[in-house]
């Protein structure tokens, strides 16, 4: 089992890059989206970026992932190609999806990313399928789900754990209790007041760990990665966290208090905290994080830059790619 | 030639092609059954209907998978397990559990492709149960094929006999699209001349099941054996009909109907489904586009009413069109001469 504490200088900087890319990404879009120049529905992960790196830093390209609506993090995590994600969400023929799925559809099966989903609930089934395969082929490699609370309440999400239960499948459950579900509280909608108690009465073990912290999600998805190449079933990871924007972009969050973003941004910023952690122990230098910032800023300077000027699909591309053939 | 029932060439299928491919895994609810009961009889049912007989003792639990009754998961884990590059065979035990688990089939699996951007295949078959005569009532015994002919991206697969079942499902298992294939239940007992090999019949080809001269009969899964019967009796009468079994509503052999309509001028349609909105009223707006000018007379369509199907014996005969029905729409098509 992989963790934390053997992770090398070279891997907590490459973790410290995959989540600085994410928060650029993320903030950059932000501030695009006002332009006007970015069509349709835009869900930001930005505040969420420990949960998909630490996950993902324990997987491989050969490990599948299923994401949600508020995907990019879990794309860019799992190794998309940013600037490709950049040009998918400007809608653009050199998208990664050519520009026919968008924000909420990004997909590269060459990297085991099997779709961000926009239909809440819609991803666990499908990530028990990809966990059958792994079975099926030895348990080699695990199939993960994110989720958040909001699809905690969706039936097929039970479905889903109670089959990976029956099945004995390698399937992960990653559920972001980030605390709203769309507009509405999870003090509210979640009758349990806790998500992992739900998956524990499925069958499965169930972890809560605090979502800001690299290393305690890392760790948790380590005991989980072993137990299914173990042949022992699925697992639960339910990860406290927070968001630092809207459901959407343009939510103008009526439904938080006025300074709940602000403060949070103190007590639950992953990467002020990751920073804080490496300076004490040493772990890593502040230099290379330093120049992972501004290598991290050009990449996504560069991939807006691109994106704005690459051509939008050509009218012929409404009709391709619905069968393989028809 | 061997005679086999349309139940055993859908399994005799499923048999050669998970021989032949170890990609082609099964699941769904019962296809085993057995698991967890007391009688220690592990395949105790092989599917409600049979159809997947002899699959687990054969192929084991890895590849043969009994699931709870959890709709959505069945059909999301056969998405997942085709995007992982599995070959799934999904069995939903009755049509009409659709409802419960659409989301998959239209907004997933359906729309794959198009919203990866062409990168992903999603191989799977989705095999339903479906159809009238069996005294189901209104939520065992539709036949929802229209209302999934509509949706973009997905395969629709309607046989009517053992021949076409065989040679149609594994299409469906080989193809690299999503499938839907819909077996009506009272045309699992119906014999007809199987080879022992496996063999394919092509999507988007109709069959001509009778060809004649004066009008056109296109019918639909068990309205084919019941169209027969009608077309049989008139042409004793000298009135003969193309009967065509378009055999997949999508792809649709349009061609195939257009050039009899070209032909006879007269169509009737027949379809088990309720009038509005379904394969009759697709067929026939399709031929009053592309061929108005050959029709002497207004299309006929010879449906279920629009109605959810009753249990009562007597009602369920009333509402699913029976020779007579059909036989008495063609002849008012041949009124006008």
């Amino acid at each position: 089992m992989s963790d934390s504490t053997t992770l090398t200088g070279a891997r907590l900087v490459h973790a410290y890059r995959q989540m600085k890319l994410i928060r650029e990404f993320e903030e950059r879009l932000h501030v695009e989206i006002a332009t006007g120049d970015i069509p349709g529905f835009t869900h930001l992960y930005a505040g969420q970026e420990a949960v998909a790196v630490g996950v993902c830093e324990q997987l491989s390209d050969a490990d599948y992932i299923v994401s949600t609506h508020r995907g990019h993090g879990h794309c860019i995590a799992k190794g998309c190609d940013v600037p490709g994600m950049m040009k998918e969400i400007y809608g653009r023929q050199d998208g990664l999806c050519h520009g026919k799925g968008g924000s909420m559809h990004i997909a590269d099966m060459t990297k085991g990313m099997l779709g961000a989903n926009a239909i809440v609930g819609g991803g666990p089934p499908i990530a028990v399928g990809a966990a059958i395969a792994c079975k099926l082929r030895g348990n080699h490699h695990v199939s993960v789900a994110f989720g958040g609370d909001g699809s905690a309440n969706q039936g097929t999400v039970f479905e889903a754990m109670n089959m990976a239960v029956v099945l004995k499948v390698p399937a992960i459950f990653i559920l972001e209790n980030n605390g709203y579900s769309e507009h509405t509280g999870a003090s509210y909608a979640v009758g349990s007041k806790d998500l992992a108690s739900r998956s524990r009465a499925f069958g499965m073990p169930a972890e809560c760990v605090d979502g800001a912290d690299f290393h305690a999600v890392f760790d948790a998805m380590g005991r989980a990665v072993a137990r299914a190449k173990n042949g022992e079933g699925p697992s639960t990871i339910e990860t406290t966290i927070t968001r630092f924007y809207g459901h959407f972009e343009g939510d103008p969050q009526n439904y938080r208090a006025k300074d709940e973003v602000s403060k949070l941004r103190v007590t639950m910023d992953c990467l002020k905290r990751f920073r804080a952690r490496v300076e004490a122990d040493r772990s890593v230098a502040m230099a290379d994080l330093d120049r992972i910032d501004a290598e991290v800023s050009a990449l996504i300077e560069r991939a807006v830059v691109d994106a704005k000027a690459s051509p939008p699909p050509a009218p012929a591309d409404l009709y391709s790619d619905v069968y393989i053939n028809y | 030639m061997p005679q086999l029932s349309m139940r055993d060439a859908l399994n005799q299928a499923l048999h050669q092609e998970m021989a032949r491919d170890e990609r082609v895994i099964v699941l769904g609810e019962d296809v085993s059954g057995g698991a967890g009961g007391t009688s220690g009889e592990r395949e105790a049912s092989g599917g409600i209907f049979g159809v997947t007989k002899g699959l687990l003792p054969k192929f084991g639990e890895g590849r043969v998978l009994d699931t709870p009754i959890s709709e959505s998961a069945i059909i999301g884990a056969a998405a997942g397990a085709a995007l992982a590059g599995l070959r799934p065979v999904a069995e939903l035990m009755f049509a009409d559990f659709v409802g419960v688990c659409f989301d998959q089939i239209y907004n997933q699996i359906a729309k794959f492709r198009y919203m990866f951007g062409g990168k992903s295949t999603c191989p799977v078959v989705i095999r339903m149960a479906m159809g009238a005569g069996m005294n189901m009532g209104p939520q065992h015994s539709q036949t929802i094929y229209s209302l999934l002919t509509a949706i973009p991206g997905l395969k629709i697969v309607i046989p009517s006999n053992a021949y076409d079942a065989k040679g149609l499902l594994i299409q469906a298992i080989r193809d690299d699209d999503p499938v839907i294939f819909f077996e009506h239940k009272a045309l699992y007992p119906r014999k007809g001349e199987v080879p022992e090999e496996a063999y394919t019949v092509p999507f988007g080809e109709a069959n001509m099941v009778r060809e004649g001269e004066h009008v056109t009969v296109v019918a639909i899964a068990r309205m084919v054996p019941f169209a027969e019967r009608a077309v049989d009796a008139l042409a004793k009468e000298g009135i003969t009909c193309d009967l065509i079994d378009p055999r997949t509503t999508s792809p649709l052999d349009e061609d195939t109907i257009i050039e009899s309509v070209e032909g006879t001028g007269r169509l009737v349609i027949i379809d088990e489904s309720p009038p509005r909105c379904g394969m009759a009223c697709d067929i026939a707006a399709t031929v009053a586009q592309k061929a108005f000018r050959s029709l002497k007379r207004p299309i006929i369509q010879v449906t279920a009413p629009h109605t959810p199907i009753p249990f009562a014996p007597s009602l369920e005969r009333l509402y699913v069109p029976g020779p007579p029905r059909i036989e008495a729409a063609i002849r008012e098509a041949m009124k006008d001469e």
